[in-house]
């Protein structure tokens, strides 16, 4: 058993630990670490500054050939007839494909072409003529759920009824024992990923091998995908993705047009990219809409009692992902939910930044304030009544610091046309620390030390977490260790989804850089005598070797000509607390005549277990933010209700928060020995963008007096729920 | 307030591609690597000299290809990224003559015999350029794939306006569009860059 102190300061919580044979001494509180928790640029920040960073979309060959999907305008058809016969005999065109499947949402595909150029191949597709059998659509929840409408994809319903959770009778009993019980129905709208770098790959077939540099977020995935959908063996897929332009959910596995590209390089010959451009881009995943009924109760001293939410939502064509997280985070006395997910003909949802997790807290988050007035308490002191979680307790003060929340007025009370409110919302989020991942860490006897693994960076800072946990261990700096990432020819690695990149690559990094130091000690005490197991390395020394030894030159006495291990992410130690904890405060101005909304500040305090980085880690909570001002504020997927096309598929009608929308963004990075694994660090990536336009919409709340329960929060739905009067 | 944003508006294009299609009338066409024998009025590829960081280099394109698509696809100068290709991201900001313009609004054509730099000429050597140097500093970037746009469009700032103010910054961006949210890094590189 070994003895840790786990926690954070203030909170701390000595545990005894049975630590996995295998795994180097975790570290706790007690800890002094050298480089991790420490500002560091990201080890690829030159690459990206200079323009040297090759993405998938950059890589190019002489005989590089284009490829693209032919796109149904129409959200629900039959295909009669698809024709490329034109296309096909056009000069330059190297192959061609036509589907007969039905259409289901504008967008899909129905025919594929390959050619020499862009240009040819944008002549080509305009030479393919299909007749379709246009068929009535549903493009809304309401529509789809209305009698008679036509059914989304034929021979089923468009409603799928989600399982009942909770008890409704004692829901109903809490209600009854409550002072007040609130009723409200709150919205949110599709949002869709975005992504600077659109989709797709780059494929090139050398002897029966297929290499494919693919913009993902998880390689492995694409190289199984291939593998199967192509029927060759996975040993003959090589995925590279060195550099990707964003995921955010929206890149696993593979799509019709990486599938395509792969069977255009195979015809032809020649290597063939395939990148979605802008508008495809926005019907390659969404975040699904929601309508949330929501019923909550409390008693008169602040004791959250009954939470009851039914909603429906539409992931498009796709079933079950409409689940949004409401109710939670707060201690209910009995809860019930039952999310329903409606088919409609529009693109598949797919999973973005924290399912589910935005858009109900948006709601819950609301329903929270609108019972705190209800009971006239502080909506900060009734969330700090009902939540129990210790790391989050801490963070309100911390954060209510931070925002000044002492400055917080009554609702609607402040004066003049353009008023300010103050809104707080918090976050949950599991420890997706989960095994499986592996990195071989490699130091040749001239020094150089190589730390590789296949999974990607999405511009989390992976590759910065991985050489950081190498430079600990082997007591050097970030600059003198290489990091190698995204190629599945290196060491398996996870897809990034659920935020479990850093929490799988960190440990493992670590055990690696650990066991081969360990084998390079072995080599300096048969070189030169001493205990290697009383041998370290520290600040680019050994110690404890019989004579004074610089790393270098530990390298040099080396019989072979490099040491190399297999670290993996060992799991074995409770966590301190059970779930990752966040919370934001947002301050607005509301201008009350054109009815626009500023966000003036964002406090985000968020805990990831270790901070590896403090830079990046700001980094990626300052992106949560924004991502969360832009869906509170902007964001609006706008489907024509006639065809189901969407009329706002670019960067002119689909606004995403810019350089003048930003507010002043504090970005707290809280530090939490968690334990878990020998290195403590947990998920980042999705919970910062999970409580921001709950705190909005309870900041705007806050500002006018009136509750806009819909989002975007738009100047039009400001002045409507002024009712035209100030 | 000069931010140092000059940016080509679709109007110009029109008006570019029509003076480009005149001088196709009379044929020029001596580029370093001019074929001869194309017409620059089209529809079929022509030569187009010009200079990029400094090289005088020529391009074979017919005449609706962009200089974005000139400087990624036919000198692999891929530094320069296609995003929205329609003037809305500012994400292929590059110099042409010495101020910033959307490459994807500008035909390739209408280069011929200008000046064009892009991020890869920004730097001398390994000496990166002070804006640069203080994205990798603040982390000003997460994906990076706004990023050669967002630095290009802050070096266009900084050589216009030497001390610029914080306001002119956010101008000077405004146009600049990032998905991972480096905003607040980029406001404080640019605030270093100035210094």
């Amino acid at each position: 058993m070994t003895d840790l102190k786990l926690g954070f300061p203030g909170n701390e919580k000595p545990v005894q630990a049975d630590v996995p044979a295998g795994m180097p001494p975790p570290w706790d509180l007690s800890t002094q670490l050298k480089v991790v928790g420490k500002d560091h640029p990201r080890v690829d920040a030159v690459a990206k500054v200079t323009g040297r960073a090759k993405y998938s979309y950059d890589i190019r060959f002489k005989d590089l050939i284009y490829a693209k999907l032919l796109r149904s305008p129409h959200a629900r058809a039959r295909l009669k007839s698809v024709d490329v016969s034109k296309a096909k005999a056009m000069k330059g065109v190297l192959y061609t494909e036509a589907y007969d499947h039905a259409i289901v949402y504008a967008g899909q595909h129905v025919a594929g072409v390959a050619a020499e150029s862009e240009g040819i191949l944008d002549d080509a597709l305009a030479t393919i003529v299909v007749e379709y059998e246009v068929l009535p659509c549903v493009t809304t929840v309401e529509g789809a759920l209305d009698e008679g409408a036509p059914g989304a994809i034929e021979g089923r319903g468009n409603l799928e009824e989600g399982r009942a959770q909770g008890d409704l009778e004692k829901v109903e009993e809490a209600h009854k024992q409550a002072d007040v019980v609130v009723e409200a129905e709150y919205r949110t709208q599709v949002q869709t990923h975005s992504c600077l770098e659109t989709h797709g790959c780059v494929c090139k077939w050398e002897n029966g091998k297929l290499t494919v540099w693919s913009s993902t977020q998880g390689t492995f995935s694409v190289r199984s995908g291939m593998a199967r959908t192509l029927g060759i063996p996975e040993s003959n897929v090589t995925v590279i993705t060195e550099h990707m332009g964003g995921g955010f959910g929206a890149k696993f596995g593979i799509d019709a047009w990486d599938q395509f590209c792969a069977r255009a390089a195979r015809e032809s010959g020649r290597p063939c990219r395939a990148m979605l451009d802008r508008r495809e881009e926005h019907i390659a995943g969404n975040r699904p809409d929601s309508i949330q009924k929501c019923k909550f109760s409390a008693k008169k001293d602040g004791t959250l009692m009954g939470g009851e939410v039914r909603s429906q939502g539409t992931a498009g064509i796709a079933a079950g992902g409409a689940n949004v997280r409401n109710p939670g985070i707060y201690r209910f006395r009995a809860t019930y939910a039952k999310h329903d997910t409606v088919l409609t003909n529009a693109s598949s949802a797919r999973a973005f930044r924290a399912p589910g997790h935005p858009q109900g807290v948006f709601a819950l988050e609301g329903m929270m304030d609108e019972l705190a007035e209800a009971i006239g308490m502080d909506p900060l002191e009734f969330r700090k009544k009902n939540d129990a979680n210790v790391v989050r307790l801490a963070q309100y003060d911390i954060g209510a610091k931070e925002i000044g929340w002492q400055r917080r007025k009554k609702s609607g009370s402040d004066k003049g046309p353009v008023k300010r409110g103050l809104g707080v919302a918090s976050a949950i989020w599991g420890h997706n620390v989960r095994g499986g991942a592996e990195v071989r860490c490699t130091i040749g006897r001239d020094g150089s030390v190589i730390l590789a693994n296949g999974a990607q960076d999405l511009g989390t800072g992976t590759r910065t977490v991985i050489g950081l946990m190498g430079a600990e261990e082997l007591g050097l700096s970030l600059a003198e260790v290489e990091v190698r990432l995204g190629n599945t020819n290196d060491p398996v690695g996870p897809g990034s989804g659920g935020s479990q990149t850093a929490p799988a690559v960190a440990p493992a990094a670590r055990a690696a850089a650990w066991e081969a130091k360990r084998e390079l000690l072995k080599h300096v005490a048969s070189s030169l005598g001493g205990d290697a197991e009383k041998m370290d390395l520290r600040d680019g020394k050994v110690t404890g070797a019989p004579r004074p030894l610089s790393f270098k030159q530990a390298c040099g006495l080396m019989s072979v000509d490099a040491v190399s291990a297999l670290g993996r992410g060992a799991i074995g130690i409770p966590p301190f607390n059970g779930e990752v904890a966040g919370v934001q405060f947002a301050e607005v101005e509301v201008d009350t005549e054109t009815g626009s909304v500023r966000v003036i500040k964002v406090v985000a305090v968020q805990d990831c277990g270790l901070v590896v980085d403090p830079l990046t880690a700001r980094s990626q909570i300052n992106g949560g933010v924004i991502q969360g001002v832009s869906y509170a504020l902007f964001e609006d997927r706008l489907l024509d209700r006639r065809t189901g096309d969407q009329v706002n598929a670019d960067f002119l009608g689909y606004k995403i928060a810019g350089a003048l929308d930003m507010p002043e963004i504090v970005s707290i990075a809280f530090s939490v020995a968690q334990g878990m694994t020998s290195t403590g660090v947990s998920s980042l990536g999705e919970p910062p963008t999970v409580p921001t336009a709950g705190a909005i919409g309870n900041a705007v709340a806050n500002a006018l007096g009136e509750r806009i329960r819909s989002l975007p929060i738009t100047p039009a739905k400001v002045l409507a729920a002024l009712g035209g009067a100030r | 307030m000069d931010d140092g944003r000059i940016r080509v508006t679709r109007r110009d294009i029109l008006r570019g591609a029509g003076a480009a299609a005149l001088v196709g009338a009379v044929a020029r066409g001596d580029g370093p690597e001019a074929v001869p024998g194309l017409r620059r009025s089209g529809p079929d590829a022509a030569s187009i000299p010009f200079t990029v960081n400094g090289k005088p280099v020529a391009v074979v394109v017919e005449p609706r290809v962009t200089l974005l698509d000139a400087l990624r696809d036919h000198l692999d100068l891929t530094g320069t990224k296609r995003i929205c290709d329609h003037g809305a991201c500012c994400g292929c900001t590059v110099f042409l003559d010495g101020k910033p313009v959307n490459s994807c609004l500008v035909l390739a054509a209408d280069v011929e015999g200008r000046d064009v730099t892009t991020i890869e000429g920004l730097a001398k050597g390994d000496q990166l350029h002070p804006v640069q140097a203080a994205f990798v500093k603040h982390d000003a970037l997460m994906c990076g794939f706004c990023t050669p746009g967002m630095i290009m469009s802050c070096a266009a700032l900084l050589s216009a306006t030497k001390k610029p103010t914080d306001e002119q910054i956010r101008r000077a961006v405004a146009g600049n569009l990032c998905r991972c949210g480096t905003y607040p890094h980029v406001f404080a590189a640019a605030r270093e860059a100035a210094r």
